[in-house]
């Protein structure tokens, strides 16, 4: 089923194109890396799949019902949430908030819905602590599970690895792997190109038009795919 | 010293500033947890300097009520600064130190050309540093002041969870379509009316005071953004009741006093946070 199609889209800021010719779909229980290096519009399109920009031109479309504030959203976190004060528990259950309309206060439904996500991910002894006292990692869960509470069927996450040590990083792409396994459609935006060759299903390379769009396998044997390895290889090698 | 207490509780006008102080210490309190999380702190004191100058305009135009010009000038100005200080960090830092310097020299030149008043430099004063201005507050001040800060308190009631998530993560508040942007917009124009409102209390260069302290204070001792934002409750109110009954014992300005003893306590938590261990 298709949950996300995108035709002919040119992405970008009043008038000014950032990406240009862009088509691709995601199935449900994908998992698509979009890959490209900084300033190459992926943050446009994360932006543009969020509805938070209008396309230029092209049209995205939402299929098997889903609507696009069901989207679970992990964004790039700010240097002004490292001294915030706020417990787990209230960060996750301000996922819940885009589905209760008028509504001031969290119902039990939202209470439980956020243990839950707080369980599946293996951190409801957090439940209580202070979000800037954990580590990296840790702090990566936590905004993982508000994301679920917003949206349990498709998952954007902007670098989720980005700040955190190899291990940690590491320990995060399995957690995600996971979730993808139990059913949930991923979208990661990333220029960590091993960890794409290891768990994408589909990969969009990016460089202000589609380089590159197909299953992992086809990526890895193009010549874009085996270029950008090799140069990773290269990185690592140094 | 308690029957002087006594002897100035007998009056109502008394009872009326206390009432007063205290909800205005209650609201702004509210307001500087998020204005300080946000890092807006500098925003609250633009505006202060803004609604000075409007003062003065009111003043010299001879106006029934100055709230009439002042509100609404403040509340532009909120909804103006909250607007470009999303869009250039830098260019809107730069902006408002232009606007606050800016208000208060125009209004200054705007009092001393053209009133009316004898005591001018202490009618300056007294709008600068809020003297005794809260006990000279007519019964209808002090009803406007009460409606004015009850709404404030019903906002922050039902906006909690909201203001948390557009406080806690903007970007993904808006993603989530929860109305990040309306929901700014509300702040600043509760923003502007706090600060018109706690002018009355402690004037308009130690308005930041009010809405900073408290925040801060409670942010060495606590750990959530619940109990954050009851203790700042609970601290400003405190503070403010102590520097009100202060300064009626010691005939001391209202103002300074009350900033006198949110500094102490603020230091006195900091004292207390190292002592715990924590940060």
């Amino acid at each position: 089923m298709t949950q996300l199609l995108c035709e002919d889209l040119v992405l970008g800021y009043e008038g000014q194109a950032v990406v240009n010719g862009l088509s691709f779909q995601v199935n449900q229980g994908d998992y698509l890396f979009i890959l490209g290096e900084n300033g190459s519009g992926k943050s446009t399109l994360i932006k543009t799949l969020l509805r938070l920009i209008p396309p230029l031109s092209g049209k995205v479309e939402l299929g098997g019902g889903l609507r696009a504030d069901q989207i679970g959203y992990l964004p790039q976190q700010t240097p002004a949430q490292r001294d915030f004060p706020a417990s787990v528990e209230e960060i996750v259950r301000s996922g819940c908030l885009n589905r209760m309309g008028r509504r001031p206060f969290y119902s039990r439904a939202e209470k439980a819905e956020a243990q839950a996500d707080l369980e599946r991910l293996g951190i409801a002894g957090l439940a209580r602590r202070c979000y800037r006292e954990l580590s990296g990692g840790q702090q990566q869960r936590v905004l993982l599970a508000r994301a679920l509470c917003a949206a349990q069927r498709v998952l954007l996450l902007d670098e989720p690895t980005s700040g955190l040590d190899p291990s940690a990083a590491r320990e995060m792409y399995e957690l995600i792997a996971r979730l993808n396994r139990e059913g949930l459609t991923v979208i990661t935006v990333s220029h960590d190109l091993p960890a794409a060759a290891r768990y994408a299903s589909h990969v969009l390379h990016l460089a202000h038009r589609p380089l590159f769009f197909g299953p992992r396998e086809a990526y890895l044997q193009s010549e874009v795919g085996r270029a950008c390895l090799a140069m990773a290889k290269g990185e690592e090698d140094a | 010293m308690l029957e002087t207490l006594a002897l100035y509780f007998s009056y109502p006008f008394v009872r009326y500033a206390l009432v007063v102080g205290l909800l205005i210490a209650l609201s702004s309190s509210l307001l500087g947890v998020s204005l300080v999380l946000k890092r807006f702190s500098f925003i609250g004191d633009g505006l202060s300097h803004v609604a000075f100058g409007a003062l003065a305009a009111a003043t010299v135009l001879d106006l029934a009520s100055d709230m009439i010009l002042v509100l609404p000038v403040t509340v532009l100005t909120a909804v103006l600064l909250l607007r470009s200080g999303q869009n250039a960090r830098l260019k809107g830092d730069a902006a408002i130190a232009m606007l606050s310097v800016g208000a208060l020299a125009v209004g200054y030149l705007l009092l001393n050309v053209f009133s009316k008043s004898s005591n001018l430099s202490g009618d300056v004063c007294t709008t600068l540093f809020g003297a005794t201005s809260i006990l000279t507050l007519t019964p209808a001040d002090v009803w406007a002041c009460l409606g004015l800060s009850v709404l404030v308190i019903l906002f922050f009631l039902v906006f909690y969870h909201r203001i948390f998530a557009v406080t806690f993560d903007e970007t993904f508040a808006r993603a989530a379509g929860l109305g990040a942007g309306r929901l700014n917009l509300l702040i600043a124009c509760v923003a502007a009316a706090v600060i018109v409102l706690a002018m009355n209390l402690v004037g308009s260069l130690l308005v930041s005071a009010l809405i900073v302290f408290p925040a801060l204070t409670a942010m060495r001792l606590f750990k959530s953004f619940g109990t954050v934002t009851v203790a700042a409750c609970l601290i400003s109110v405190l503070c403010a009741g102590a520097g009100l009954i202060f300064s009626i014992l010691a005939s001391t300005p209202v103002g300074a006093s009350i900033v006198c003893v949110y500094i102490l306590v603020f230091l006195a938590a900091c004292g207390l946070a190292r002592l715990g261990g924590r940060t």
